[in-house]
């Protein structure tokens, strides 16, 4: 459904832009329908630039992402508002997402006047209604109000329910529930999942391996903008490869072992997994993957 | 500006902290914080003393603008009486050495100040909100282009070349006037308004809104300029001001119209007609007061509504 | 004992009243003892740890007493405090990586913080230069800015300043949650490391990870909207805990290892309590599936067993 083809990002930073930043660097993966897919990486793994390409708010710079064999890229007027009648995302900051001085429900309004404006006011009532309820939230209670009266839990559900109007084919979730507190996570979460068995495919973006393991099909692991390792998610987490995979999975704090009981040090896991794993600013080369057993790979080796 | 009340609590490196605060949010079933936030507006507003201040002379000399004209029977270059006396029962603010009313001159010129600030401020405002949008929305090379137009325009001495322009131009009405005025005075509004919907581009309502299908121009007048709206009307008071500073200076120095009468103008022929050797303050007073009356009413105005929108500048 | 707090209640003043955000919180932690301090943001933790060093001028002590190493500590009293913040007690407060001052280098800042604490620089610049290297910064970290760092390296410059003098109690807010996982893990390892070679006595980790807290402290806090809901020893937490709201939130919590098609995790529904006018008794009678007419009266935090204390009818 959806294709990443050696797609790269590069930033001109700096004075007059003299300086380049390479974000994304020959990312290639698909997304099939009704997959969820998680992208893990840490800050600086170019995991949001991603997302950002698939919904077409920034330009590739290499590569190509295609939906349904068109190349994205290509795609203007019509045929984006289109795309985005299939494609939608939610981002990370729910207050930020709303524009404050307006009512929260505003953001239905406007996709009301872009895409249904030929509803009656029942009929889209009805639309309203349903989605709201796909996603357990109680119309009476936050439509009319302002994002500042409501929760970020309710505001995530709300941009859910938004994408959800849409009748949308994929979601680029992006780190959409880490501001959230732990007791609402879940709930969503288990949202994401109910979606997903109705054949909503997620691109969910994350940097906690938790959260990936726990609601994805395929996982994604990116290291300072390259895939390090991918395949489906239960054989990552149980048979990691790549070094820096090893040292994720490690440094993730678990509720019944402790990490001193681990079998590696985390100094040892971090001189595997090469130069600048921690605390650095070094770029990294993009290695081609090579396939560990079925539907899993990972890129070659450690770092130097 | 309308801003979040919950702290955004996002840090340079990775993983944000939660934003839920039950404690701040208030009890349910209060729906209308739009209306709120406007009555919360003129409560504040008019218990800050400078705006009311500022208001009340701008007030008066809008009042006096528009009622003064009717009032009085004279003409303001009609050589109506005898010449140089002082404020008396039938002119009241006096003649001019030419035997003009003075009070009649100074009404008069009152309007035409409102015109320039108006139209020149008007202009500068359009321009400079329109140049400073498209700049911060679309970065790149227009960005680029549009940043280098404004430098310029920002570098060059705009007096001096109203100067020359004017003297050139041979000004005829008020109008062109501002109409000069409003073509130099916009590029320090640019660049505040692009400095703005750059730091309002970066957040994810205006992803929505393109999510949604909303083209750049309808995100940029429903989505951005609305956030600023307190911003767009102080800069709009400011340009106001200046253009009828920016006025007077051109009429002073004699190269505004002279067909008819402005403050700055009035002060042009009071000092030429060395109304202070001889002592005839009626002349040269009310156009000067007029002047920092009405720019100093709007300027200490738009003080006012800084502390009155900005909650953290409101004195305790 | 190390630490001593009795019925420490400290609110926020607002225009609606005021927020009740820690009421009346009664705990011993021991003489080298890491104590982590959890719970969901706007539940007082924070509050908590500001409060025993009186951090935040907008916190009104209501009352209480805290006692560290047998003195009493003034928390009532921002100029009494003085004298013991940073030598006896210090805090790494929650935004220090953004707290940074991005045209100082290091070196100067450091300078600069210990000037301001009464401390001559040469005295402990050795001692400083040693600290930094322990905690595997490089030789020339005093001569950078802060935008050379990496967050892990900026974190660890704040922690090993803050316990300089060798604080008895260090408190260490949301240190660990704004850094990617493997930073995360350093910087939780370097805490143990600290309290290890003696360079604080006792510690108190706040943050809203259980996880991380399990994995380095010795007990666990757990606070819902300003009151104490359960304290034991970290291995009892996790595995046998007796208040509703603990066992929920550690229900709730995704590992790895677990996943959705096998076993759904819940989490709580509901929100916390305005803390500006609480319910009458326990505050999480709304969301608990155990609550019954009992829990109308506020149940009082007492020990279950020794070393586990609960403030639950239930668990009682």
């Amino acid at each position: 459904m959806l294709q990443l083809d050696t797609c790269s990002k590069s930033f001109r930073v700096g004075a007059f832009g003299t300086k380049e930043l390479i974000a994304v660097r020959d990312v290639s993966f698909d997304v099939r329908p009704g997959e969820v897919v998680s992208l893990i990486g840490e800050s600086g793994s170019g995991k949001s630039t991603i997302g950002k390409m698939i919904l077409r708010l920034l330009r590739t710079t290499g590569g190509a992402i295609t939906y349904e064999g068109t190349d994205i890229s290509t795609l203007g007027g019509r045929k984006l508002k289109e795309y985005y009648g299939d494609v939608q995302g939610v981002f990370q900051d729910p207050f930020s997402s709303y524009n404050p001085i307006f009512k929260a429900s505003r953001v239905f309004t406007m996709l009301r006047s872009e895409y249904f404006s030929g509803l009656s006011s029942s009929e889209w009532r009805t639309k309203l209604d349903k989605a709201m309820e796909a996603v357990s939230l109680e119309p009476a209670e936050v439509l009319g109000q302002y994002p500042h009266q409501l929760s970020g839990g309710q505001l995530q559900r709300m941009l859910i329910a938004r994408a959800l109007l849409l009748d949308i084919r994929l979601l680029i979730a992006d780190e959409i529930i880490s501001m959230l507190d732990a007791s609402t996570r879940i709930d969503v979460l288990n949202l994401l999942g109910e979606l997903k068995s109705h054949g909503l495919g997620i691109l969910f973006i994350t940097h906690d391996l938790s959260l990936g393991n726990y609601i994805s099909d395929e996982t994604i692991i990116l290291r300072r903008g390259t895939i390090v390792e991918r395949g489906a998610t239960t054989k990552v987490f149980d048979n990691p490869v790549h070094p820096y995979t090893k040292m994720l999975l490690a440094s993730v704090p678990q509720l019944h072992t402790r990490w001193s009981d681990a079998a590696e040090e985390l100094e040892g896991l971090v001189a595997a997994a090469g130069d600048g794993a921690m605390d650095g600013h070094v770029e990294v080369e993009a290695r081609p993957l090579v396939q560990v057993e079925e539907d899993h790979f990972a890129a070659n080796g450690a770092g130097r | 500006m309308a801003a979040s009340q919950h702290e955004l609590e996002v840090t340079p490196t990775g993983t944000p902290l939660t934003v839920e605060a039950p404690g701040s949010l208030p009890p349910k079933g209060e729906p209308v914080a739009g209306k709120r936030a406007r009555s919360e507006f003129v409560y504040f507003a008019f218990r800050n003393w400078k705006f009311v201040l500022g208001l009340s002379v701008v007030l008066v000399f809008v009042g006096l603008a528009i009622f003064g004209p009717m009032v009085t029977d004279h003409k303001p270059l009609e050589f109506s009486g005898p010449t140089d006396q002082s404020p008396s029962h039938e002119y009241w603010f006096g003649t001019t050495s030419f035997g003009q009313d003075v009070f009649t001159q100074f009404v008069f010129a009152l309007r035409a100040a409102f015109l320039v600030g108006a139209v020149g401020g008007g202009i500068a405002w359009l321009l400079g909100a329109a140049i400073g949008f498209t700049a911060g929305y679309r970065s790149g090379w227009i960005d680029d282009l549009l940043n280098m137009l404004t430098n310029v325009v920002l570098v060059i001495p705009t007096l001096a070349i109203l100067i020359i322009v004017a003297a050139y131009l041979n000004v005829h009405s008020y109008t062109t006037e501002a109409i000069l005025i409003g073509l130099t005075s916009w590029p320090w509004a640019a660049r505040a308004v692009r400095a703005q919907t750059f730091s309002l581009k970066t957040r994810d309502f205006v992803d929505i809104a393109r999510l949604s299908g909303r083209r750049t121009t309808q995100i940029i007048t429903t989505e951005i300029a609305p956030n600023m709206s307190s911003y767009l009307l102080m800069m709009f008071i400011l340009l106001f001001g200046g253009a009828i500073l920016i006025g007077a200076s051109l009429d002073f120095l004699g190269l505004g119209p002279s067909t008819s009468v402005s403050l700055g103008l009035m002060m042009n022929s009071a000092y030429l007609s060395s109304a202070l050797l001889l002592g005839s303050w009626w002349w040269f007073l009310p156009p000067g007061i007029g002047i920092i009356g009405i720019v100093g009413g709007f300027y200490v105005m738009n003080v006012g509504l800084d502390e009155i929108f900005n909650p953290k500048l409101r004195e305790k | 004992m190390s630490l001593s707090v009795d019925d420490l209640t400290v609110y926020y003043q607002s225009l609606r009243g005021d927020v009740k955000a820690v009421d009346g919180a009664t705990f011993e932690i021991a003489d080298g003892e890491i104590m982590g301090l959890a719970g969901e943001s706007g539940c007082g933790k924070s509050t908590l740890g500001k409060s025993l060093i009186r951090f935040d001028a907008r916190m009104r002590y209501v009352r209480g007493g805290v006692e560290l190493d047998g003195k009493e500590l003034p928390v009532w009293d921002d100029a009494r405090m003085n004298p013991f913040r940073f030598k006896q007690v210090s805090i790494i407060p929650q935004y220090a990586l953004s707290a940074l001052n991005p045209t100082r280098r290091i070196g100067k800042m450091a300078g600069e913080l210990l000037e301001s604490r009464g401390v001559h620089v040469d005295t402990v610049l050795p001692e400083l230069r040693r600290r930094l290297k322990l905690v595997g910064l490089p030789q020339d970290i005093l001569e950078r800015f802060p935008i050379e760092l990496s967050g892990g390296m900026k974190q660890r410059v704040v922690m090993v300043l803050s316990s300089l003098l060798d604080p008895s109690l260090l408190i260490a807010d949301e240190v660990t949650s704004a850094l990617d996982v493997s930073t995360q893990r350093a910087v939780a390892e370097l805490l143990v490391e600290f309290r290890d070679r003696g360079f604080v006595k006792s510690m108190i980790v706040i943050t809203h990870d259980l996880s991380v807290l399990y994995q380095v402290a010795d007990s666990i806090l757990v606070m819902y909207a300003g009151k104490l809901a359960e304290k034991a020893s970290a291995d009892t937490i996790v595995e046998d805990s007796r208040h509703p709201y603990t066992q929920l939130l550690l229900s709730s919590l995704p590992e790895v290892g677990v996943r959705y098609a096998e076993r759904r995790l819940k989490g709580i529904p509901g929100r916390p309590p305005s803390l500006i006018d609480p319910p009458i008794g326990c505050r999480f009678k709304a969301r608990c599936p155990f609550a019954t007419d009992q829990c109308d009266e506020q149940p009082p935090f007492c020990p279950l067993e020794p070393g586990h204390d609960a403030a639950c009818w239930k668990a009682a």
